[in-house]
C-alpha cells in the first residue's frame, strides 16, 4: 500500500512538473533593470554584514541562514 | 519484512516508461526556435533613434548590420562599447552598420550615458521593449549579426573580453 | 530549458531517489546520522536535476572591490571595536579572489564578568580567505578563515555552489561548512578542548515580478565538543558552580526574505527567521527596513529588528534541582530585543563602468530584555541597551 502512494505521488509530481516546465520565464532579461539596482541586493556591503551577523551570533542564541545572493542584473 | 525488487522488475519499468513518455511531449513541443533561427529573415522594426529621427532595419538592406541590445544598468553592456566604437569605425566605409538598441525604462537617461562614452554608431531607443521581445532575447547583452541581404547569420549572448575579435572576424566574413 | 534535458530525465531521477530511499530508510539504524544524510541526498538529487535543465548562460562575477571599515559596538558592559579590512581581485574573467582582515579588541565588564570576575581586555583576529570560480550558469565559492584570541582559535572551510536556472529568475544554492575550534583557559594551562562544527545549507532566490524579488533559506546546523565557556559560572540553590553544557548541539534555522521597488528610487525589505534546536531554544528573528536614494550622492536605510526566544532546556537563573547540565549562559535565556537600524552612503566619486568610492556610516540601537535573567546587584530581571556603530568606505573599480 505504501509502496503504491509513493508511485503515484512521485509519478504525480512528474507530471506537474512537466507542466511547470511549459511555463516560461516571466521576467525576461531586458526587463531587470529595478532588479540590477543595488538597492535590491540582499546583502550590500559584505564587511558591515559580517560585524551584524557576528555581533549578532554572540549576543542571541539563534545561528545561521543568513542567506545567499541571487536576483540582480542576470547579465551575461 | 518486504523483500527488495529487482531492478528491472514490471512495476519499476512501467514508472520509468510513464515518466519517459510524460516528458516526452513537452520536450517536442519546445524544441522550436525562438525568432533568431539561423538563416531566418530578420524581424524588420522601426525605432526612434537619440538624434531624433526614426530608423527602419529593412532600409540597411545591402549593407551588414550588427545589431547590439544593450542598457545603462548591464555592466558587460557597458565594457563592451568601446569595442563596438572600435568595430564601427574600422568597417563603416566598408559597407557595415552598426545598431544599438537601448531597452532602459529612461530614454534620457540612456541618451545621457550614451553621449557620455562618445558612441559613435546610432543608438535606437526601445523603451517600451517592444523589439527585444520580437527578438526574443535571452540575455543582456544579445549581438546580432545580419547579412546583406537581411537574414541572421550569428548571435552571440552576454559578453566576455575577448568577443569583439570573434566580432570582427564575422563581419569580415559578411562583408565580403 | 526543458528542451535540453535529453539526459536522464532529471526531476524524475530525483523522484526515483525519494522512492528507492523510502525502501531502505527502514533499514537504517543510526537515525541521526541517516536524517542529516538524506536531507543532504535529497537536496543534492534536486540540484543534480536542476543543474541538467540549465541553459548557456552566465552569472556574474563579483567585481573587483576594497572595503576598509571601523567598527565599535558598546552594549552591557562589553566594549569591542577595531578595524576590518577587505579586497576582491578578478583574475582572467573566470576567478575572483578575497582576503580579509578582521580585529576586535574587547573590553569586557559585562555583567556576568562582574559579578563572578573582574573586568578583562583582549584582542581577537581573524584572517579570511575565498576564491570564487563562475562557470556558465554556475558559481562555486571556497572561503576560509582563521579567528585567533588568546584563549580560542577557531578555523573554518566552507564551500557554496549556486546555479542559475529558470532563465536567470531562480537561483539554487548548496553549501556546507566546517569548523574546528580549540579552546583553553587564561591561567589554566591544563584545560584543553575542542569543538567541531558542521553547517549545511540550502537557498533558493527566485524573482517575482520586475519589482520584487524574494528569497528562502534554510540551514542545518550541528556542533560536538565543548560548547560552553570555561569561566563562565552557573547558579545551583544559591551558590555559584560551574556550568555544565552538553557536547552536542543540532540546530535548524529557516528565513523567509522580501525585497520591493517601491518606485520613486526607494526599495523596502522584510525578512523573518525562525531558529529551533535541540537545546529547546526556539527564536523568531523579524526585520523591516526601508531604503532610499536621496539626489544623486546619498542612499540612506532604516530598520527595525525584533527578536525573541525561548530558554534552553538546562537554563536557569538559580536552579533548584540539581541537573546534569545546567548553565546560566544570559544567551541561552528568555528574553527580546528590539533594534533600530540607520544607515546613510555618501557617493565621494563616480566614473560610471570605471570606480566607484563610497562613505558609509551604520548605527544601531538596540534593547535588550531578559525574563528570566536577573541582575544579582539589584535583584531585578536584567536589562540593558547595546550601541552598534560602523564607519566605512568602500571602492568598487
Amino acid at each position: 500500500m505504501s509502496r503504491r502512494l509513493f508511485l503515484t505521488t512521485a509519478l504525480l509530481l512528474c507530471a506537474v512538473l512537466q507542466t511547470a516546465c511549459a511555463i516560461q520565464p516571466w521576467v525576461k532579461p531586458y526587463e531587470r533593470e529595478h532588479l540590477a539596482d543595488p538597492i535590491m541586493k540582499f546583502s550590500r556591503d559584505s564587511l558591515s554584514e559580517k560585524h551584524f551577523e557576528h555581533v549578532r551570533d554572540v549576543r542571541e542564541g539563534a545561528r545561521g541562514a543568513t542567506g545567499v545572493q541571487g536576483g540582480g542584473c542576470g547579465c551575461n | 519484512m518486504t523483500q527488495a525488487l529487482p531492478i528491472f522488475s514490471k512495476p519499476r519499468r512501467q514508472f520509468v516508461a510513464r515518466c519517459a513518455a510524460s516528458l516526452a511531449l513537452p520536450l517536442v513541443a519546445n524544441a522550436a526556435f525562438g525568432a533568431l533561427a539561423p538563416s531566418a529573415a530578420a524581424p524588420d522594426f522601426t525605432l526612434r533613434s537619440m538624434g531624433g529621427p526614426n530608423l527602419r532595419l529593412q532600409e540597411q538592406r545591402g549593407q551588414v548590420v550588427l545589431v547590439n541590445f544593450w542598457a545603462t544598468w548591464c555592466g558587460p553592456c557597458r565594457q563592451e562599447m568601446p569595442q563596438l566604437n572600435k568595430l564601427y569605425d574600422k568597417y563603416r566605409a566598408a559597407g557595415f552598420m552598426l545598431l544599438g538598441v537601448n531597452v532602459d525604462d529612461n530614454s534620457q537617461h540612456a541618451s545621457d550615458v550614451a553621449q557620455k562614452m562618445g558612441l559613435r554608431f546610432p543608438v535606437l531607443l526601445d523603451s517600451d521593449k517592444a523589439v527585444s521581445r520580437l527578438y526574443d532575447l535571452s540575455t543582456m547583452p544579445t549581438t546580432v549579426l545580419i547579412d546583406r541581404e537581411g537574414r541572421v547569420r550569428h548571435v552571440h549572448n552576454g559578453y566576455l573580453a575577448g568577443y569583439e575579435d570573434l566580432y570582427d572576424k564575422e563581419i569580415r566574413g559578411l562583408l565580403k | 530549458m526543458c528542451a535540453k534535458a535529453r539526459a536522464a530525465p532529471p526531476v524524475c531521477k530525483g523522484a526515483a531517489v525519494v522512492v528507492t530511499n523510502a525502501r531502505t530508510t527502514a533499514r537504517m539504524n543510526a537515525r541521526t546520522k541517516a536524517n542529516r544524510w538524506n536531507w543532504i541526498r535529497h537536496a543534492a538529487a534536486l540540484l543534480g536535476g536542476v543543474l541538467a535543465a540549465s541553459g548557456a548562460r552566465a552569472v556574474d562575477l563579483p567585481e573587483d572591490s576594497a572595503e576598509a571599515l571601523f567598527h565599535s559596538y558598546n552594549g552591557g558592559g562589553v566594549n569591542a571595536s577595531g578595524p576590518a579590512l577587505l579586497v576582491r581581485k578578478q583574475l582572467m574573467d573566470k576567478v575572483s579572489l578575497s582576503a580579509s582582515y578582521y580585529m576586535d579588541a574587547v573590553s569586557n565588564a559585562s555583567i556576568d564578568v562582574v559579578t563572578t570576575a573582574s573586568p578583562y581586555t583582549e584582542n581577537r583576529s581573524e584572517y579570511a580567505l575565498g576564491a570564487d570560480y563562475v562557470y556558465r550558469d554556475s558559481k562555486i565559492s571556497l572561503t576560509t578563515s582563521t579567528s585567533r584570541e588568546g584563549d580560542y582559535t577557531a578555523n573554518r572551510v566552507g564551500l557554496d555552489v549556486t546555479q542559475e536556472t529558470f532563465g536567470g529568475m531562480t537561483s539554487v544554492s548548496l553549501g556546507f561548512t566546517r569548523g574546528n575550534d580549540t579552546i583553553g583557559k587564561h591561567g589554566a594551562p591544563e584545560f584543553a578542548d575542542v569543538a567541531a562544527h558542521w553547517q549545511y545549507r540550502l537557498g533558493v532566490t527566485q524573482i517575482l515580478t520586475p519589482k520584487w524579488v524574494m528569497s528562502a533559506n534554510a540551514e542545518v546546523l550541528a556542533d560536538d565538543g565543548f560548547l560552553g565557556s570555561p569561566y563562565r559560572v552557573a547558579r545551583v540553590f544559591g551558590a555559584a558552580v560551574a556550568e555544565r553544557t552538553p557536547r552536542t548541539r543540532s540546530a535548524r534555522a529557516v528565513k523567509f526574505r522580501v525585497i520591493g521597488d517601491l518606485g520613486s528610487r526607494d526599495a523596502i525589505h522584510a525578512d523573518y527567521r525562525y531558529f529551533w534546536d535541540n537545546w529547546d531554544i526556539k527564536a523568531h528573528t523579524a526585520e523591516l527596513g526601508y531604503s532610499r536614494y536621496f539626489g544623486e550622492k546619498w542612499l540612506a536605510d532604516t530598520s527595525l529588528r525584533f527578536y525573541r526566544q525561548d530558554h534552553a532546556l538546562f537554563y536557569s537563573d538559580n536552579a533548584t534541582a540539581e541537573t546534569t547540565y545546567i548553565s546560566r549562559n544570559r544567551q541561552l535565556s528568555t528574553f527580546s530585543s528590539v533594534g533600530l537600524g540607520a544607515k546613510l552612503a555618501y557617493n565621494l566619486r563616480t566614473v560610471p563602468g570605471k570606480y566607484a568610492l563610497k562613505l558609509n556610516g551604520a548605527y544601531e540601537y538596540t534593547n535588550f530584555k531578559f525574563s528570566d535573567f536577573t541582575d544579582i546587584r539589584t535583584g531585578e530581571a536584567y536589562a540593558t541597551q547595546a550601541n552598534l556603530f560602523q564607519v566605512y568606505l568602500t571602492a568598487t573599480f
